[in-house]
C-alpha cells in the first residue's frame, strides 16, 4: 500500500532554519539522511523528496491565449510542502509508525520538533474489472 | 532542472469536483490521460502521483515516546494536494508551460483557471547547509 | 546456423529456474546461487551468438554456474569450511547433467514452493517468485510495481534472508504439507495476475505486463502438475479473464464495465483454451475455488451479448464458491449475481450481512457494489451517495474516474 507522507513547514520556519545553529542544522539532515537509509534498506522507500523554498515559488495560471501567468505565492498562505516521502507499507500503521518518526526529527537545541505529517494514500492500486 | 507541479484544493473544492457533470468528468479525465501519455513520451515526466481524497487524511505527529498521534480534524480553509506532476525540463519557463496547460484544463464553465504552485524540486540539501 | 537475440532471451528465461534450482540443489546458497547464475547467463549472452547454442544448453549454464560457485566457496573457505566440503562432495555424487529430465521440472517447483512459502509476505513472494522463477530483472520488476530498484532489490534480498532464516529446505513438499504449500503458490500467481492491469501512471512507458507473466507461471505449474485440477483451474481462470482484457479499457484509459464491454475485441482462442482446460479439470471430480471461478468466468465469455448472460447458472455457481470460501468478495459478487436473477432487493438484502464485517469495513467496493443494486432498485439518491464514497475509498485512478462517472451520470438522470 502506498502512502505519502508530507511535511508541510509554516511559512516562517523557512526563515527560521536558516538560522539555527550549525550543529542543530547538521543533526536535521543527518537525521533526514538516517531516515532516508532506513527506509531504503528496508525496502519500503519509494521516493522522498525536498521541495526548494517557498520565495522562489510560482503560482501559474493560464493566461487568454494560454501562454502562462504567474505569480509569487499568496503572502496569507500560512504553510508550505517542505518535502514528503513515498513509502510502500504493508498496512497503516505502518505508514503512520513512518510518520511518527519523521515527526520527531530534531530541531533547535536537537529536541524532537513533533512536526504534524500529513499522511495519505497514494492512488496505486490496479483496477478491478466492474461487472 | 526538476520542478514539481502541484495541485490543490480545499474540501469544499474536492466536494464541487463530486458534483461535475459526466460530461466535464470525461474531458477533464481524457485530458489528464493524454497529458500524461505526451509527458512520458517527450521523457520530461519523472513521477506523477494522484492522491486519495483528503476524506481519509489524518496528521501524525510523535508522541513522548515516539509512538504515532493521529488527528482528522483540518481548518476549511487547507489546501490539500490532489496531485502532481516532477518534470524534468531546462529552464522554468518550459515547467510553467507545462503549469499553464494543466491550469487551461477541461472544467466546468464557471470557475475560472485552476492555480498551479510550481516549486524547485531539491537534490540535496542546499551546499551551504552541510 | 544464425543466432536469433529473441530466442536466445526466450531459451535464457526458460532454463534460468531450471538452473538455478539446481545450483541451489547442490550448493544450499540462495543468493551466491543467483550471482553465480547471472553470471553464466552473462557469458552464455555473450558466448552463444558467437559460437552457436550449445548441444545442452543447460548443462553448459549449470555447470559454468557451477564453477563459479565453487570458485567463491573455496575463495571462503575458512569461515564455510563445513558447508564447502559438504557441498564439493554433493557436486561429486550429483548426476551428470542432462540425465534425469523430470528433475529440472522438480528443481523449478521446488523454487516455486520456497519462493511462495508463508515465512513471507504476499509482496515478498511476488517480488521473489518474479525474480527467482519468472526470471525478471529487479529492474522489471521495479517498473512494474512503481518502485526504485534499489528498493525491489532490497525486498527480494530480504525475502531470501527470510527463507534462509525459516530452515526451509530445498526438497519438495511432504503429502501432508503439499495441499497448504500448493495453495500459498496458486495464490501468489493469482494475485500477480490481478497486479497485472497495467496503470498510466508512472513514468515507464515499457512495463513487463504482469499478468502475462502470471499466465507463463501458471502454465509452467500446469506442466509440471498436469494432473491437479486446481492448478489447471487457476490457468483456465487466468486465460478467461485475459481475454477479456482488450476490451476492459477505453481510448482515454477509462474502465469499461463487463456488461457493456465490445464482445468482437474479446480473445476467442484464449477463451477456447480456457474452456477447454476447465472441461478437463471438472472432469477430474473434485471442484476447487480456482475451477468454480473460471467456470464463473467460462459463463459469462460464452453470452454473445451482455444480455444472453446465463445469470442463473452463475448464481448457482457462486452459492458452491460462497459455501467453500468465506472470502468476502465472493459474497459482493453472489449478491450482484442474485441481484441478476431475483431482483435487486435479494441481492441488497445479502449485502447485509456483510455491513458488520471487519475485512470489508471502509473498503470500496461494498459501496461501489450497494450502488449498482441501489440504481438497480430506483433509489437513486441512495445509489449516488454510495458511488460517491466508493471513489472516495478507492485506490485506483481509473476505478475512481468510473466511480465518479457513474454517480455524475445518474445525478443528470435524476434531474440533479
Amino acid at each position: 500500500m502506498k502512502y505519502i507522507l508530507m511535511m508541510h513547514c509554516p511559512k516562517t520556519g523557512y526563515d527560521t532554519f536558516g538560522a539555527w545553529p550549525q550543529k542543530d542544522i547538521h543533526a536535521h539532515i543527518g537525521f533526514m539522511i538516517g531516515l532516508n537509509k532506513e527506509l531504503r534498506e528496508s525496502g519500503e522507500l519509494v521516493s522522498a523528496e525536498g521541495l526548494a523554498s517557498p520565495q522562489q515559488a510560482k503560482i501559474v495560471r493560464a493566461g487568454k491565449d494560454g501562454t502562462p501567468v504567474t505569480d509569487g505565492v499568496f503572502p496569507e498562505s500560512k504553510e508550505f510542502l517542505a518535502g514528503y516521502w513515498i513509502v510502500d507499507v504493508e498496512n497503516p500503521e505502518r505508514a503512520d509508525a513512518i510518520a511518527a518518526k519523521a515527526s520527531a526529527a530534531p530541531g533547535p537545541g536537537g529536541a524532537p520538533m513533533n512536526m504534524p505529517i500529513e499522511v495519505r494514500q497514494v492512488m496505486s492500486g490496479p483496477p478491478e474489472e466492474m461487472s | 532542472m526538476k520542478y514539481i507541479l502541484m495541485m490543490t484544493g480545499t474540501k469544499a473544492d474536492f466536494d464541487w469536483y463530486a458534483t461535475w457533470s459526466k460530461r466535464d468528468l470525461q474531458a477533464q479525465f481524457a485530458f489528464m490521460h493524454s497529458f500524461n501519455k505526451e509527458l512520458k513520451e517527450s521523457g520530461v515526466l519523472v513521477a506523477t502521483e494522484g492522491l486519495a481524497f483528503p476524506n481519509e487524511a489524518k496528521m501524525v505527529r510523535a508522541a513522548a515516546d515516539g509512538s504515532p498521534i493521529t488527528d482528522g480534524v483540518f481548518p476549511e480553509s487547507k489546501e490539500f494536494l490532489a496531485g502532481y506532476w516532477i518534470v524534468d525540463v531546462e529552464t522554468p519557463e518550459q515547467a510553467y508551460q507545462l503549469a499553464a496547460r494543466v491550469s487551461a484544463g477541461p472544467s466546468p464553465k464557471d470557475r475560472g483557471n485552476q492555480p498551479i504552485e510550481v516549486r524547485r524540486v531539491m537534490s540535496g540539501p542546499p551546499p551551504e547547509m552541510l | 546456423m544464425t543466432p536469433q537475440p529473441d530466442s536466445f532471451e526466450h531459451l535464457l528465461r526458460e532454463l534460468t529456474p531450471q538452473v538455478l534450482g539446481a545450483v541451489i540443489r547442490r550448493f544450499r546458497d540462495f543468493s551466491s546461487a543467483e550471482d553465480a547464475v547471472q553470471e553464466a547467463l552473462v557469458a552464455a549472452a555473450m558466448q552463444w551468438p558467437r559460437e552457436g547454442v550449445p548441444d545442452n544448453p543447460r548443462a553448459w549454464l549449470i555447470q559454468v554456474a557451477s564453477r563459479r560457485m565453487t570458485d567463491y566457496l573455496r575463495s571462503e573457505m575458512a569461515r564455510r569450511r563445513r558447508e564447502t566440503e559438504a557441498a564439493l562432495e554433493m557436486d561429486q555424487l550429483a548426476p551428470p547433467p542432462g540425465s534425469a529430465s523430470d528433475s529440472d521440472q522438480d528443481d523449478t517447483l521446488i523454487l516455486l514452493f520456497m519462493c511462495c512459502h508463508s515465512a513471507l509476505t504476499s509482496s515478498s513472494a511476488i517480488a521473489l517468485t518474479l525474480r527467482a522463477v519468472g526470471g525478471l530483472t529487479t529492474n522489471e520488476i521495479a517498473i512494474a510495481f512503481l518502485v526504485p530498484e534499489p528498493t525491489m532489490a532490497q525486498r527480494i534480498s530480504r525475502a531470501k534472508r527470510s527463507i534462509k532464516d525459516s530452515g526451509v529446505r530445498f526438497s519438495l513438499p511432504t503429502s501432508q504439507e503439499r495441499a497448504q504449500r500448493l495453495g500459498a503458490v496458486l495464490h501468489v500467481l493469482y494475485l500477480i495476475f490481478n497486479e497485472g492491469y497495467t496503470s498510466s501512471a508512472g513514468p515507464n512507458l515499457q512495463r513487463v505486463e504482469l499478468s502475462h507473466e502470471a499466465i507463463r507461471l501458471a502454465r509452467a505449474v500446469h506442466r509440471m502438475l498436469p494432473d491437479d485440477a486446481e492448478v489447471a483451474g487457476l490457468l483456465a481462470l487466468m486465460l478467461l479473464t485475459d481475454a477479456r482484457r482488450p476490451a476492459r479499457t477505453g481510448t482515454d484509459g477509462e474502465l469499461i464495465p463487463l456488461t457493456k464491454q465490445d464482445r468482437a475485441l474479446w480473445d476467442q482462442k484464449q477463451i477456447s483454451e480456457g474452456t477447454a482446460l476447465l472441461t478437463k479439470a471438472l472432469s477430474k471430480g473434485s471442484i476447487g475455488a480456482y475451477q468454480l471461478q473460471a467456470a464463473i468466468a467460462a459463463v459469462h465469455d460464452e453470452a454473445a451479448r451482455a444480455e444472453d448472460t446465463d445469470w442463473p447458472q452463475i448464481l448457482a455457481l457462486y452459492d458452491l464458491l460462497k459455501r467453500m470460501s468465506d472470502n468476502p468478495m465472493v459474497v459482493l459478487n453472489h449478491a450482484i449475481a442474485a441481484a441478476m436473477v431475483h431482483g435487486p432487493a435479494a441481492g441488497l438484502e445479502l449485502l447485509h450481512g456483510l455491513d458488520n464485517d471487519g475485512r470489508l469495513a471502509g473498503h470500496h467496493r461494498l459501496d461501489a457494489v450497494r450502488a449498482h443494486l441501489l440504481e438497480m432498485a430506483g433509489d437513486h439518491q441512495a445509489a449516488i451517495a454510495h458511488y460517491r464514497i466508493a471513489a472516495s475509498r478507492t485506490t485506483s485512478v481509473p476505478e475512481r474516474n468510473y466511480l465518479m462517472t457513474q454517480a455524475a451520470r445518474l445525478n443528470e438522470s435524476a434531474g440533479g
